[in-house]
């Protein structure tokens, strides 16, 4: 109950601390032409990365759900990284391909053909595409596994073809599964502040989020970023409760792995389609990482000491932010789940809050809190750590409210028979019982928050940096070396961080039920 | 002595009423039709329910309202009598301390209780890798290290073949030998009760009848329990 209050209280309230300043500012209600570009922006490239991430992964699905290959496990992994992988790595990784002196451009000169410019709407939809295909593909490869075993048992014994079954089957169970997936790449979209601060800018290809931003640091009119932020209030939130309505249970959690047999679908043009589909899809997420890996090392070869020094500082900056983060999550996480596994069900809503506000919204909110008070980069850290671990909270609800119900419904009269209570039910039941999505929320919050270019660009000064943000510095020097070393740290630790989490808690409970 | 005082339980829309008394050392079968409420009795008793009305009494002690866990009694349930993440002698543990923090004479209890149960050397193994009646064996060892007057079995070995659950149905039987617990077994099976329980409570049409002989009981059943038996 208290936990579930401070969440209430630090969102309402930065909330209120927003429309307070909306209201009051001068200027307030006001919108210019270009926060209304900003606005129309946001909405654009939002429906486009959301359609464009739908409609490419229904074939990637569906080649994923019929086919059983070699590597396809690695690959569902692989399927889940984005959720981990710090946006600025990927943009790195994006910028090696697509960029300026990338490798597509290099194709092109030696074609002799023209280059291409990364930059603008394009950049961002390919950014949210990158981010969010793999996303959309275990979204409705989950409504594909949704579909018995039976129904193809049957459909093999009437002698459906591949048709048939797109028609009875398939087609029915996406026209559930699509607006879900469409909803939630559309909202996560809305929110997106590090893809346009990269690849956008300007006033043609600038989020809400963004515009929120720089009103923070370059005009310092808190009135205006208060009065967008409010935009934002309404847009993000709006379309993430729609989201949530629509899209049940997410696209993440485990459960990926079993192919159901087919006997449609085996004409070679047929596997061959599907093989060339998930070639293509592979192609397209690993070669920006791979990147990363190769400009990274090198980078790091030609970094020199002075920048090696502020990176060192940076990533133990950001190590000491994941673990606040992590450790807040868990405080906060762990009471409301318990609340909602055993007497008030309806606090899951609580924990599920913060996905209908976005972190530069809550950091503005913190920000006009701080500001009367005290120097608000003093907290650009706690803040962080702080903002992460209620964007992380959500996820980290929902992974472990329904484990922790079943703990309660299998062992709660067990518990009580034996008079395990309090502490001694956390501690014998509770814990060990919900250990393996313990460990998966704790590192997800611990890469996400590892990796996050958020609230701390809004909070920090040349002093202070995370990680992303002393890597988004270097970009914004030109040196694409450093950054591309920093980008490949940032990105093993954000791995590193989330593999240590979920190791523990796979580590245990396995030894737990395998005994 | 237990007592059900004037007890009325509702539950799930059915009404079941009990007004009875069962003397120390006794052991009674519960029986009567499915969806009678002899799970549901049982589960006032242990405090999984609250009953409408009337006291449920251990020795002149009422005990209505007492939380489940301070209640003169164990249970054991269909089935999840284990924790799968726990040891086994750590589950038998918690019958002695809900927190498992164990005096080296507590320990030795615990052993000795797995003993008593044939289960030595199976002290640091975890439920999975026991066979069925092996479970049910670490939960009767728990109920004995618990040393409660009363036992409240909800056909916790339903699951078992024949041979296995007359093998428990006999362990019970010497546990109480040794204990003088008292016992109140639901089942749905005659045989079993024929087997340890000299007494019976039948549950039917919205009540709980008094103990009467087994036997008797049995060789002569009013019409609600001859349909269920189908004799």
């Amino acid at each position: 109950m208290i936990a579930a209050t401070c969440v209430v209280v630090v969102i309402l309230g930065s909330l209120i601390a927003v429309i307070l300043r909306a209201e009051t500012g001068a200027g307030a209600g006001y919108l210019g032409a270009s926060d209304w570009s900003a606005i129309r922006f946001t909405v654009v490239q939002a429906v486009l990365s959301a359609v464009i991430s739908v409609v490419c992964a229904v074939p990637v699905a569906r080649a994923l759900a019929r086919r059983r290959f070699w590597g396809r496990s690695v690959l569902m992994t692989l399927m889940g990284a984005p959720f981990i992988l710090p946006v600025i790595v990927a943009i790195l990784g994006l910028l090696a391909v697509f960029g300026r002196g990338g490798v597509l451009n290099a194709a092109l000169g030696w074609l002799g053909l023209p280059a291409v410019q990364i930059y603008g709407l394009h950049g961002v939809v390919l950014a949210h595409v990158f981010f969010n295909l793999p996303l959309a593909v275990r979204f409705i490869l989950q409504g594909w596994q949704g579909i018995p075993a039976e129904r193809f048992r049957l459909a093999a014994q009437l002698g459906f073809s591949s048709g048939d079954i797109w028609r009875l089957l398939e087609r029915p169970m996406l026209m559930r599964q699509l607006p879900g997936a469409f909803a939630v790449i559309f909202a996560l979209c809305l929110s997106s502040f590090a893809g346009a601060l990269t690849l956008g800018g300007g006033p043609k290809a600038t989020t809400v989020e963004l515009a929120i931003y720089q009103a923070f640091r370059f005009d310092f009119d808190l009135a205006r970023a208060a009065v967008l932020a409010c935009v934002q209030i309404a847009l993000a939130g709006g379309a993430a409760l729609v989201a949530l309505g629509l899209s049940g249970q997410g696209g993440f959690g485990s459960g990926m792995d079993h192919v159901v047999r087919r006997w449609d679908a085996v004409r070679a043009w047929q596997v061959g389609l599907d093989a060339a589909l998930i070639a293509v899809v592979v192609v397209f997420l690993m070669v920006p990482l791979g990147m990363v890996v190769l400009r990274g090392l090198a980078g790091m070869a030609e970094m020199s000491a002075s920048v090696w020094g502020t990176v060192l500082q940076a990533t133990v900056v950001s190590i000491k932010v994941a673990f606040a983060s992590t450790l807040t999550m868990l405080a906060l996480a762990l009471p409301i789940v318990i609340a909602a596994a055993t007497a008030r069900p309806w606090l899951e809503a609580v924990g599920i809050l913060g996905i209908a506000v976005s972190p530069l919204v809550i950091g503005t909110g913190l920000f006009l809190v701080i500001h009367p008070l005290a120097n608000p980069v003093d907290f650009a850290l706690p803040v962080t750590a702080l903002v992460n671990a209620l964007m992380a909270l959500p996820f980290a609800v929902r992974v472990m409210t329904p484990a922790a119900r079943d703990v309660v419904r299998d062992y709660g009269q067990l518990s009580a028979s034996l008079d395990m209570t309090g502490l001694n039910w956390l501690r014998l039941v509770l814990l060990p019982r919900v250990r393996a999505p313990l460990g998966f929320s704790a590192g997800l919050t611990a890469a996400l928050s590892m990796g996050d270019l958020g609230v701390i660009a809004l909070f920090a000064d040349p002093e202070r940096a995370t990680l992303p943000l002393q890597m988004y510095r270097l970009m914004g020097s030109y040196q694409m070396g450093a950054a591309a070393g920093a980008g490949l740290i940032l990105l093993l630790l954000s791995l590193a961080a989330f593999r240590l989490c979920d190791w523990i808690g796979e580590e245990r409970a396995q030894h737990a039920d395998a005994g | 002595m237990l007592t059900l005082d004037k007890l009325k339980i509702g539950y799930d829309g059915f009404d079941l009423s009990a007004d009875l008394k069962v003397p120390q050392g006794a052991r009674v079968a519960v029986i009567g039709p499915s969806g009678a409420g002899k799970s549901t009795l049982l589960a006032a008793m242990a405090g999984f329910l609250t009953p409408t009305s009337g006291r449920i009494l251990w020795q002149d002690q009422d005990m209505t309202d007492m939380p489940p866990g301070k209640r003169p009694l164990s249970m054991l349930f269909q089935e999840a009598n284990l924790f799968p993440h726990l040891t086994i002698a750590q589950n038998v543990a918690l019958g002695i301390r809900p927190n498992l923090r164990l005096s080296p004479e507590q320990k030795d209890q615990v052993h000795a209780a797995l003993t008593t149960v044939g289960l030595q050397g199976f002290a640091e193994r975890r439920p999975a890798a026991l066979s069925g009646g092996q479970q049910s064996r670490v939960a009767l060892a728990r109920v004995l290290v618990r040393d409660r007057p009363l036992v409240l079995l909800d056909e916790p070995f339903a699951a078992l073949g024949p041979a296995m659950k007359a093998e428990m149905l006999d362990l019970v039987a010497t546990l109480l030998d040794n204990t003088g617990a008292t016992l109140l077994m639901v089942s749905h099976d005659p045989a079993d009760a024929l087997r340890i329980a000299p007494q019976t409570i039948l549950v039917a049409e919205g009540q709980a009848h008094a103990p009467q002989g087994t036997q008797t009981l049995l060789a002569n059943p009013p019409p609600a329990l001859r349909a269920y038996l189908g004799t």
